[in-house]
């Protein structure tokens, strides 16, 4: 059935649920009324060609034949976030020892974290379905994109935040002038009140970036599988090394790379999706080692904050995904994410946040122990910035030393 | 032991859009059990086929997903709020 505002969602023809297949029109609605089960956005593309893509702008909208949003779409007030750098890490791989390695650096978009990806398709969809308030909940990074996106859009903003987030994400999140909600509790409250504030009086006519308009917003996420594919020259990675909270991004990069394969975009070969969590925030992780397929909800305790996600609404896909690929998901120490900071930043003159820590730290520990192929062409993701999450690295980060102004002085510091 | 009952959104069909109902039982399978009655087809949309809560479901009992706690056994005490929530939200 074609929704009245198909026009708007570009190749978007409906939603399907991923569990149990049930259809439903387009619209502001996350769930299955049958399973619960997550609504996805299903696509009628047509045919599509690199050099159409390849013709569009530096951005995400150069994918817009594959997302749901409006044809004229870069013409909208929008953040235009994406086509961030790939970066061929040779000094990476070396200390790791590894043939071919590149960082997928998100930090380089607008507000300095993949968010901006997600909530670009989502702030389309809060138009079509006539929101005029954005809002979400928010782990940091996302609280900053929504509002500084509902600036660009001209609508208006509240996010919902746990209130003992990172200095810098606060300040990030409340300067574009919206309202900052901090929450006294863990993300998963924050995202239960969302959940329950959606169905109350207060919130029914709020555009709730992940949880009515996820199934929209989610879609933002497969474009970093494009952007790495093209950026490879239109090309599959052998492994890719992904961060999980939600599980969400690693779900929908698993979905880009089928679909770039089932348009002839790029040749089907295996590629292995591996994810990362920290060690104090390990659901998925521990369901994955443990064999099972359900992840069992733990309580956050992690310096990677932004991945601080204890009930992980897509954790069971990641497991799916893991398994089906011959990935795997693995989790690392809060010394081994600041180790890989340091690391990141040494070698390859990137800060991560430390989301970027895990999933280095993670690929570490993989190579390590010989759960990834170094001899294979792996990207992993770095989804933020550094300067987010100073307090991780401050103390391994200081003046070498601090002296007067004299030639002399600076002999004296560095004789030693 | 009467309960409140938090219905999401999609479950409203069933209680005539009425977004809280009252519930009785002393866990929170009884409880389930008493909705159920009261709103013939509710429970197989919170419960899967084999009894157990669906994957995409969270349950509370006040602040604490049942997960936490003894699943459909958890105890229900008198007043205490239940709420049922979608579970594929946030990140």
């Amino acid at each position: 059935m074609v929704h009245p505002n198909a026009v708007e969602f570009g190749p978007a023809t409906g939603l399907s649920c991923r569990e149990c297949g049930a259809l439903y029109e387009l619209g502001p609605s996350f769930a299955c009324t049958e399973c619960f089960g997550p609504l996805e956005v299903a696509y009628d593309f047509g045919t599509v060609r690199r050099a159409d893509i390849e013709s569009g702008p530096a951005n995400i909208w150069r994918y817009r034949s594959l997302l749901p949003v409006p044809v004229d779409v870069e013409t909208k007030p929008n953040l235009q976030p994406g086509w961030t750098k790939l970066v061929k890490a040779d000094r990476l791989a070396a200390e790791l020892g590894m043939r071919s390695l590149y960082v997928k650096d998100d930090s380089g978009n607008p507000t300095h974290s993949f968010k901006d990806r997600v909530v670009a398709i989502a702030v389309e969809a809060a138009r079509t379905f006539g929101f005029h308030t954005l809002s979400c909940s928010s782990t940091g990074n996302l609280a900053g994109a929504v509002g500084a996106a509902a600036a660009r859009a001209g609508l208006d903003s509240c996010v919902f935040i746990p209130a003992d987030l990172e200095a810098a994400k606060i300040t990030m999140a409340s300067v574009y002038g919206g309202r900052l909600v901090g929450i006294e509790g863990t993300y998963d409250e924050v995202n239960r009140f969302c959940s329950e504030l959606i169905g109350d009086e207060l919130g029914e006519k709020w555009g709730f970036v992940n949880v009515n308009l996820r199934p929209y917003y989610a879609e933002g996420s497969k474009t970093l599988a494009y952007e790495i594919a093209e950026q490879l020259g239109w090309r599959l990675p052998e492994q890719i090394v992904i961060p999980v909270a939600s599980g969400s991004q690693l779900t929908k990069v698993d979905k880009g790379f089928r679909e770039l394969v089932k348009l002839g975009l790029v040749e089907d070969r295996p590629y292995k999706i591996f994810g990362a969590q920290a060690e104090g925030c390990s659901p998925v992780s521990r369901a994955y080692k443990a064999g099972q397929e359900v992840v069992q909800p733990v309580k956050p305790d992690t310096i990677a904050k932004s991945l601080a996600i204890g009930n992980p609404a897509d954790g069971p896909y990641v497991l799916d995904i893991a398994r089906r690929t011959g990935g795997a998901v693995e989790d690392v120490t809060e010394r081994e994410i600041v180790d890989a900071m340091r690391l990141l930043a040494r070698t390859e003159g990137v800060f991560a946040e430390t989301a970027g820590g895990v999933t280095v730290g993670v690929l570490t520990k993989l190579v390590r122990e010989g759960g990834l192929d170094p001899e294979a062409e792996t990207v992993v993701l770095n989804t933020g910035d550094g300067l987010k999450t100073l307090d991780a690295v401050a103390e391994h980060a200081r003046p070498s030393a601090v002296i007067r102004p004299s030639l002399a002085a600076f002999r004296t510091a560095f004789a030693n | 032991m009467s309960v409140s009952v938090r219905i999401p959104t999609i479950l409203r069909t069933y209680t005539n859009g009425v977004a809280e109902v009252s519930a009785e039982g002393g866990t929170l399978r009884e409880v389930l059990q008493k909705l159920d009655t009261d709103y013939p087809g509710i429970g197989g949309r919170i419960l899967d086929d084999t009894g157990k809560i669906r994957r995409f479901v969270n349950v509370y009992v006040g602040e604490e997903d049942v997960r936490f706690a003894e699943g459909l056994d958890t105890a229900t005490p008198d007043g205490v709020q239940v709420s049922v929530i979608p579970a594929v939200a946030g990140g």
